[in-house]
């Protein structure tokens, strides 16, 4: 019976719904623990940091050489119609309302989401959590909700970056391939784009965001088995908010459609 | 602005009052913390048995017992960690299981130093900071307040030039005394110290048990140490309980622990657990 695909089928499924639940109520108690001073505005702050400023240089790196290779692949298929020259709108596009915020989210995950969760998880272990909690201080409050803030705070910041980093790399190969100009393909890029193209991209990066603080802080703040729960909740946080941040791009994506077409 | 954490207030001594100092269990006083009927399982297993005790304050009460029989389940409890099953226990007179919230564990959790087993110093902060945090998150004093009361804590446990320094820095003696540093920040009037010397050395373990002796002097708190370390015990003790299985099997001064002739008694003191060095 349990070697069954069906008895395993139903096994994963129940396993993440019971996943997602903690998850959502591990969310709902750090909303909560936010309705009553004090708030760690100055940790909030040092987080964005942390987490935020320090992964600039590698979304920075990551943008660019997909913006690199996106452009090459572009001229490619726009070659054919005749268009090449709107490489330039094309980068633009893809970047703002999807490629940009993405890139972004996943670079955060990779480094601030397992960060997160590797920090968490050996004060856990090492009874730093426990520590906090005797010395009144609501690690809840203080660990978790601080770092959600952060990256929903920062990483709308990091998206902006990747864009602008993003369509700079598509510009270089616009000038060097195409020999366009620099303010031409700067005229084509901004031509068709509105607040509009901008603003739902950017908007749901704060989405991605509590999911990356979220899910890093869940897999630290829960760790178990000592240093090797750490490696665990460390590769656990990394994959599960890449895989949450791509569902939610889907759903994110179809409603922005929807409320801007 | 000046203000340290208010004490809580009780019937029986109170936190923050002039306290009698230790008294043995004869005596018809109030004690600070009792345990009654305490009960504690994880699962299927038992940790805590029918847990009576008393701690007087001013008084060094050393919980022994071997690994596993429930000494750190029972101080964690103090200090909201873990939660009885049954049974009441009481802290300045206050009943601890009737705390539903933080904000109700606040008051005693600032008159209690804990420290813990692998000293929990924060790996992000400097040994300075370490000792600051409780202070810049319970108090309003001035930056040159904070820095000369931690600069004091650090001198009370011989630590004066580690300010400075990371935790990874120090070794296993010098982190338990910053982590007691720390413990010491709000000027607790209950210290539990849980494995004070487990991983060091018998010199450095005899200078923990030393320091622990002075502190107990000079500052007059009640103190609790979870160890089963009899050279410790030796030390510090004014009162020791063993712990077996959970259960309670001796209570009294130490010169009455080596007389006893309780079988388990018998068998810690001549099989005592066994510990490497760091």
């Amino acid at each position: 019976m349990q070697d069954t695909f069906f008895y395993r089928a139903g096994h994963r499924v129940m396993a993440f719904i019971d996943y997602m639940g903690n998850l959502t109520l591990f969310f709902l108690e750090a909303c909560r623990s936010l309705s009553h001073p004090p708030w760690f505005i100055r940790e909030v702050i040092a987080q964005m940091y942390h987490l935020g400023v320090k992964s600039f240089p590698l979304v920075a790196v990551a943008s660019f050489a997909v913006g690199l290779v996106l452009a090459m692949q572009g001229i490619q298929v726009l070659k054919l119609f005749g268009a090449a020259n709107y490489i330039a709108t094309s980068v633009c596009f893809t970047f703002v309302r999807g490629l940009g915020p993405l890139l972004a989210g996943i670079m955060l995950a990779s480094r601030g989401g397992s960060g997160i969760g590797a920090e968490l998880g050996s004060m856990r272990v090492t009874n730093q959590i426990d520590a906090l909690t005797v010395s009144a201080v609501n690690p809840m409050k203080y660990l978790v909700v601080t770092r959600i803030l952060a990256c929903m705070l920062i990483l709308p910041l990091l998206t902006v970056g990747a864009n602008i980093i993003g369509i700079l790399g598509g510009m270089l190969i616009g000038v060097f391939q195409l020999g366009m100009t620099p303010t031409y393909y700067y005229t084509l890029t901004i031509k068709y784009l509105t607040l509009r193209d901008v603003l739902p991209g950017v908007g749901k990066t704060a989405v991605f965001g509590m999911i990356v603080g979220a899910v890093g802080a869940f897999h630290g703040f829960n760790t178990e088995h000592g240093t090797f729960g750490v490696g665990q909740a460390t590769k656990t946080a990394v994959v599960a908010a890449i895989l949450l941040i791509l569902i939610s791009d889907v759903f994110l994506t179809k409603i922005t459609l929807l409320l801007w077409p | 602005m000046s203000s340290s954490p208010k004490s809580l207030s009780s019937s029986g001594p109170k936190f923050g009052e002039e306290t009698p100092g230790w008294v043995p269990a004869s005596a018809p006083a109030q004690p600070l913390i009792c345990y009654r009927g305490v009960n504690k399982s994880f699962g299927s297993k038992v940790v805590l048995q029918d847990i009576d005790l008393d701690v007087y304050a001013g008084e060094t009460l050393v919980i022994l017992g071997r690994s596993g029989s429930g000494k750190t389940v029972m101080t964690s409890m103090l200090v909201g960690l873990n939660q009885p099953d049954s049974g009441s226990i009481t802290v300045g007179g206050q009943e601890i299981r009737e705390f539903q919230s933080d904000s109700d564990w606040r008051d005693l959790r600032l008159q209690t130093g804990y420290l813990f087993q692998g000293s929990a110093l924060y790996d992000s902060m400097r040994v300075g900071e370490n000792v600051a945090f409780p202070m810049v998150q319970h108090t309003h004093w001035s930056q040159e307040e904070i820095a000369r009361r931690v600069h004091e804590k650090l001198a009370q446990v011989g630590l004066a030039e580690t300010e400075a320094m990371e935790p990874s820095e120090l070794s296993g003696g010098m982190l338990r005394r910053a982590a007691l540093a720390r413990s010491l920040a709000l000027d607790p009037q209950i210290i539990i110290y849980d494995e004070p010397t487990a991983g060091l050395d018998p010199i450095t373990g005899d200078e923990i048990g030393n320091l622990i002796s002075r502190l107990q002097k000079t500052l007059q708190v009640t103190s609790i140490v979870v160890t089963h370390d009899l050279r410790l015990t030796a030390l510090v003790a004014d009162r020791l309980t063993l712990l077996y299985q959970g259960r309670m099997v001796f209570l009294g001064t130490y010169e009455e622990f080596l007389r006893s002739s309780h079988p388990e008694v018998r068998r810690f003191l001549h099989e005592p657990p066994e510990e490497k060095p760091e």
